[in-house]
């Protein structure tokens, strides 16, 4: 019996979702702790985007964006890091179970080691970001004056399924830098976590070394903020042409190619622990 | 044809130590030039004392480490390569480490083991009814795992690994920390599931009643050198630990004199030689009963502990 890569690939969306399954079922044996961490998740982030429309009471336009421009912004970088958060954010887990050698349990079973770890202690939780993207994504349409062509639209829709795979990449790049140096979670998050901070706002306030750094060292400018500035028509910083913001989709494939190659060998230097 | 085989596999890690400012770099073979061949339907027992190896030879076959030097074919594929394909056709335990889902009763992990390992229906629900009648487990698959007893989560865990049929099993310390009882009913248990599926068993072991209950052959591992492969009678007649005569007189005696052996403790009417594993018990018995009034005797062998003891090299201290 032949198995082709393609028959393994097909497998994983199931197979991933076996593993969440059990996961969330772990979880909620700790009913009081579940309720307790859900409740917790949603009120920060909703705090998180009150702290913009206060500050619109007082200012009209901050870096170029109206109240409407920036709430797309926010609903986007939300958005995305929402889903790759939701989907591969315990990946960064495996820092522990490579201190611990409980790798060890992943490496032996017929699942991608990839899978189980990005399903590994499946937070549910999680869910509250993207939901919050959601309801902030409204609230920017009813008050945004945007011509809405089909391009747009579908540049819009694509580019939150975009952006949330370039931010898994990272968080897959920050795991797969765990085997190398253990503990370094926190890196990862600067550019995670930390990233989407900095995505929510228009980066040309950051200054044009900031705009540099995110367009071509960390690709995070092409997560929401080019393909936002696409659809709102404005132009580019640095003299880009505006319509950079349609190169997301390869700036995403090349990542997923960095973050898999970077997780193979990661998994090849794996050393397990000493029994 | 072999189902597991070693040619010249060597694992170095690179240990960084650190005194003071200084970081020194030094490489440690854990594993060094080691071959072997396993035939299908054997059972070995893979002994030697901490840090020798085992895990590391263990984790190579598994395919969970990359070995640095030599090639392996496990079941006729490079296990670092073919890791998943080769996952579905081996089964491991840990003893040190559960491999079952932590907050979930029992049957949880059995059932998405089902689906992980894609075992067909009918067959996990003939295996699992065989295991849990084996291994006594129907009063536990309701229980979430971490309420389990380490013997009762160890029982979970060897089904656990069994569930898919593998040809081959790894069990890394499967007794580690379990009662007399606990152990005795483990062993029974491998001891029919390698005489009834043919299953070829690689078992890592402190405990040497485990390889004298269930291994027909012991490779003993030191310092990461293979230093013995063999069955456990010829491990025993290989080593020159002396055996023991205990001869029960019909009065007390100053020490016996008797020719190729000497006496080591004297008690009373009993005393004790011993005698080189070379010399033959017979003659000497006979010696013994033509001068003196010879009542009872025994001979003990020497045991496999003592044995196993000589073969070790002492540990560099470093």
């Amino acid at each position: 019996m032949v198995e082709r890569p393609f028959d393994r690939l097909r497998k994983v969306p199931g197979q991933y979702w076996m593993l969440v399954l059990m996961w969330i079922r772990s979880a909620l044996a700790y009913p009081a702790s579940f309720v307790f961490m859900v409740g917790s998740s949603m009120l920060i982030t909703v705090l998180d985007f009150v702290v913009i429309v206060i500050m619109f009471n007082h200012i009209k336009s901050f870096g170029g964006f109206s109240l409407g421009e920036m709430a797309l912004l926010y609903a986007t970088a939300s958005m995305t890091l929402g889903i790759a958060d939701l989907f591969t954010g315990s990946i960064e887990r495996v820092g522990e179970r490579i201190r611990t050698g409980s790798m060890d349990v992943y490496l032996i079973r017929p699942v991608p080691a990839f899978v189980q770890a990005a399903a590994d202690q499946f937070a549910l939780r999680r869910i509250g970001r993207p939901l919050q993207a959601g309801v902030v994504l409204v609230f920017a349409f009813s008050h945004l004056e945007v011509d809405w062509t089909v391009a747009k639209g579908i540049m819009l829709a694509l580019s939150m399924v975009v952006g949330g795979i370039i931010f898994a990449a990272i968080f897959v790049l920050g795991a797969s830098f765990q085997f190398v140096a253990i503990d370094s979670a926190e890196l990862a998050n600067a550019f995670t976590y930390g990233g989407q901070t900095l995505t929510q706002y228009p980066l040309s306030v950051f200054g044009k070394d900031i705009v540099r750094a995110v367009t071509f060292v960390v690709p995070l400018a092409f997560v929401n903020y080019y393909p936002v500035l696409y659809v709102l028509g404005k132009p580019a910083p640095l003299g880009l042409p505006s319509w950079i913001g349609l190169l997301s989709p390869a700036v995403a494939v090349a990542m997923v190619a960095l973050a898999s190659l970077a997780w193979r060998g990661g998994l090849r230097r794996y050393r397990s622990t000493g029994s | 044809m072999a189902v597991i085989e070693l040619s010249n596999v060597s694992r170095a890690f690179t240990v960084t130590s650190r005194t003071g400012f200084r970081r020194t770099r030094r490489e440690v073979r854990a594993v060094d030039g080691l071959s072997f061949t396993v035939e299908p339907g054997e059972v070995v027992g893979y002994i030697g004392p901490n840090g020798a190896g085992k895990s590391t030879t263990i984790k190579m076959l598994t395919g969970i480490l990359v070995p640095t030097g030599g090639s392996i074919r496990v079941a006729g594929v490079d296990p670092s390569r073919n890791r998943l394909k080769l996952a579905k056709r081996i089964g491991v335990v840990f003893g040190q480490r559960t491999t079952l889902w932590w907050d979930l009763p029992l049957k949880d992990s059995f059932a998405v083991l089902q689906k992980m390992y894609d075992v067909p229906r009918a067959r996990h629900r003939e295996n699992l009814a065989t295991f849990v009648e084996l291994l006594d487990l129907g009063d536990l698959l309701d229980v979430p795992v971490r309420q389990l007893s380490l013997g009762q989560r160890m029982r979970g865990d060897i089904a656990a690994a069994l569930l898919h049929d593998p040809e081959i099993v790894y069990l890394d310390e499967p007794t580690i920390g379990l009662d007399v009882i606990s152990k005795a009913r483990l062993r029974e248990f491998l001891a029919q599931v390698n005489a009834e599926r043919r299953t070829t068993i690689i078992l890592t072991t402190h405990d040497l009643d485990d390889i004298e209950a269930l291994c027909s052959r012991v490779m003993i591992i030191d310092h990461g050198h293979q230093i013995f492969d063999g069955t456990l009678a010829h491990l025993r007649a290989s080593q020159s630990a002396p055996r023991t005569l205990v001869v029960d007189l019909a009065t007390s005696l100053p020490p016996i004199e008797v020719p190729g052996a000497t006496v080591t403790k004297v008690n009373g009417p009993r005393q004790h030689l011993t005698f080189p594993t070379t010399t033959k018990a017979a003659p000497l018995l006979a010696e013994i009963a033509a001068n003196y009034p010879l009542v009872d005797l025994s001979v003990a062998e020497p045991t496999i502990e003592s044995v196993i003891t000589q073969l070790y090299t002492p540990t560099p201290t470093s």
